[in-house]
């Protein structure tokens, strides 16, 4: 579903991926985690169509990167760090923006459904401006699963949520991926990240410094793993 | 160090060579004019400073619309260095033309189209180079670049075109013109030689320039590229 | 407080996509991005508002600045007027550009299945909406003000030629100053430069207008602003990619 060969992304002189080899199967949830700086935003940026890779391959849903970036866009829905909503719109008015971008139909219902998904709905008619952090980027998720992507690519998603929230989220996810959806989620919580994906990449200075699939090693091993791969 | 390649060695004594000659032509072969005097004689390297500014912003132009094409960052280099240069030149341009019409149309400046697209032209480039400082991210402080580099180059002929409505007391010397327009001359075979070396050197002056600016450059690019590796390790 | 748990037999719903027309998809992406803007701003009224106290507070240091007297209003109105246009123009295409921007929005809109181009267009149709409004309104305060006949058939074709070349350069180049560091102060610069043979020809046809000028004289005006719309609507067509995209 994802295929990433030998990327390299540099930011003038700077290097910040350096041939990074990744791939996903068609309905696989993985973890990418890794310390600041490692590059997880930006390889997920480069997935996401927003910036384009220096060097490498990158093929999304079978489409290559960034020659068809339009399909892949259809194919995608993606939560970054902002929640790219607009204040001075209710949540129920960005989503229909948001879907009318992306051509659905029967957009009201769908409308209704995603915002009691996010447990939005009581808050619908609602200014974003006036949403607290944890309800924007909850309305910011189902704007990312308006159209029901295929794959789903998430930055830090559980950044600014409360536990509640954080449950909701992970309710969500687990859903999203039990219905056949590639799901790909950046995280610095490693035991979150065990715990969702069926596998947990650690990204170390632009590549991937190991793969761990889930039953590999015992949850309570992980933190040491990832220690000792980030402090070489 | 790396040492200055041949060829730009060559084409730089060429062009020393080449001013020399010209300054010589437009001094002392040339005819003084009749009616003007010797003040006439900044006409020749006003037009060719003029000259070598427009092409020094078509070269900008062109480059960047290269640049977007291809994404090689050499050519937004050479986007860069033509817009310095251009500026100078153009700069020359305007100050030389002050230098002539004060005796002559007696004032320092007047709102005609050839000097306020000048320097609306100037003003432009000014402008791209703000732009361009305040990005970041060089591949996208390219991008701007060719973009505003494009449009502005764009935009030039039509301001020309819609000053160029008002009446003009601006001398058109090649080409036909208002024979009537305060300081216009005709040029006798002499002083075509002067102008049209003047031309050809200023040309070779543009050539030799933007080479050396972007020699500068790769050297300025591989002094970073050295940092970057110092810090890295 | 709200159920943490989804209800499961909603998520069942299909998801239906139109696959219609590829020029219909872009109508429709072009269409969306106007219709939010204008939701948002009927909404706050911020931008509206500043435009057009600002347009008003210019008019008024004109005033006193020109000395508008009877005798000289007839020949300045046209200057004043452009000037004006062209400054509460600057706001609203910075501040248009900003919305999204500043809250990462143009993301959104590049994650977006639609062409760059259709972007383009919406935030431009946008600022010219925007522009149009302001001078609808500052055309009767004037006329009021000042006891000037300014409802002439050609002069409003001037106004939307102008207004139109004005928010399709002012787009593209507000897109890129709000990428920058100094991007309050940039736009400007970068616009008026560029902007200066549209301000020329719309200044001098407008003047035409007023002043009862022959349609001869006022041809060449009209002509200029025509061609300056379809040239640079075209570069910026061709261009905004680049501009937005990384």
């Amino acid at each position: 579903m994802i295929e990433a060969r030998r990327l390299i992304k540099t930011f003038g002189l700077k290097p910040v991926l350096r041939g990074l080899d990744f791939h996903v199967e068609h309905g696989e949830f993985v973890a990418l985690v890794g310390p600041n700086g490692a590059g997880k935003t930006t390889f997920l940026r480069i997935l996401a169509t927003l910036s384009k890779p220096s060097m490498g391959e990158v093929r999304v849903a079978g489409y290559p990167l960034p020659a068809q970036a339009t399909a892949v866009r259809r194919r995608l829905g993606v939560v970054t760090h902002q929640p790219l909503l607009y204040g001075d719109l209710t949540a129920e008015e960005n989503l229909r923006f948001y879907g009318r971008m992306y051509a659905v139909l029967k957009l009201k219902r769908r409308i209704e459904v995603v915002l009691e998904m996010v447990g939005l709905n009581v808050r619908r008619r609602d200014l974003v401006r006036q949403f607290s952090r944890g309800m924007q980027q909850r309305l910011a998720i189902g704007r990312a699963i308006l159209h029901d992507p295929e794959i789903l690519l998430l930055d830090e998603p559980h950044t600014g949520l409360d536990q509640e929230a954080a449950a909701m989220l992970d309710t969500l996810l687990r859903d999203v991926a039990d219905r056949g959806r590639t799901v790909v989620m950046t995280s610095h919580d490693l035991t979150r990240a065990a715990d969702l994906a069926e596998r947990v990449d650690i990204l170390h200075k632009g590549k991937i410094a190991t793969s761990v699939r889930r039953g590999e090693i015992a949850p309570a091993e992980l933190p040491g793993l990832y220690y000792s791969v980030t402090h070489d | 160090m790396e040492p200055i390649p041949k060829t730009l060695k060559v084409l730089s004594w060429i062009t020393g060579a080449l001013f020399i000659v010209a300054l010589y032509l437009v001094l002392f072969y040339a005819p003084r004019e009749m009616v003007m005097g010797d003040v006439q004689r900044v006409f020749y390297f006003h037009v060719a400073a003029g000259w070598v500014g427009g092409l020094a912003f078509l070269v900008t132009a062109i480059a960047g619309g290269v640049y977007l094409r291809r994404g090689d960052h050499r050519w937004d280099q050479v986007a860069l260095a033509s817009v310095e240069i251009g500026l100078v030149f153009t700069f020359a341009n305007i100050v030389s033309g002050s230098i002539w019409a004060r005796p002559i149309w007696n004032t320092w400046w007047t709102w005609d189209p050839r000097l306020v697209t000048a320097s609306i032209m100037e003003l432009i480039y000014i402008a791209y180079l703000l732009l361009r400082q305040g990005v970041e991210d060089p591949a996208r402080r390219a991008r701007f670049g060719a973009v505003y580099g494009i449009v502005g180059f764009i935009s030039v002929p039509l301001t020309f075109l819609s000053i160029r409505i008002f009446r003009t007391i601006h001398p058109v010397v090649i080409g036909s013109g208002d024979p009537s327009a305060t300081g216009s001359f005709n040029m006798v075979p002499e002083m075509r030689v002067a102008f049209f070396f003047s031309l050809f050197t200023f040309t070779f002056i543009y050539a030799t320039f933007l080479w050396h600016r972007l020699r500068l450059q790769r050297l300025a690019e591989k002094v970073e590229h050295m940092k970057m590796k110092v810090v890295s390790e | 407080m709200t159920d943490p748990t989804p209800p499961m037999e909603a998520i069942e719903q299909p998801v239906v996509i139109n696959r219609g027309s590829r020029f219909g998809g872009y109508l429709r992406a072009i269409s969306a991005v106007v219709w939010k803007d204008l939701t948002a701003e009927l909404r706050s009224r911020e931008l509206f508002s500043a435009m057009l106290v600002f347009a008003l507070l210019v008019i008024l240091i004109f005033n006193f600045a020109l000395e508008l007297d009877i005798r000289t209003r007839e020949t300045v109105t046209s200057g004043v007027l452009w000037v004006t246009f062209a400054f509460a123009g600057t706001l609203g295409l910075n501040r248009s550009m900003a919305v999204e921007k500043d809250r990462g929005c143009m993301d959104g809109l590049l994650l977006a299945p639609v062409d760059r181009s259709a972007l383009y267009f919406g935030k431009a149709l946008g600022s010219l909406i925007f522009m149009l409004i302001v001078e609808v309104i500052v055309l009767p305060v004037y006329s009021g003000l000042y006891n000037i006949n300014l409802f002439h058939p050609g002069l409003m074709a001037v106004i939307l030629l102008g207004s139109v070349g004005y928010a399709a350069v002012g787009t593209l180049l507000s897109a890129m100053a709000v990428q920058t560091r100094t991007r309050d102060v940039l736009l400007p610069i970068l616009l008026f430069p560029v902007v200066l043979p549209l301000l020329v020809a719309a200044l001098k046809a407008s003047n035409g207008f007023l002043q009862g000028f022959e349609m001869e004289e006022i041809w060449p005006w009209i002509n200029l602003l025509i061609v300056y719309d379809v040239i640079f609507i075209a570069v910026a067509f061709m261009v905004f990619d680049y501009v937005v995209e990384e």
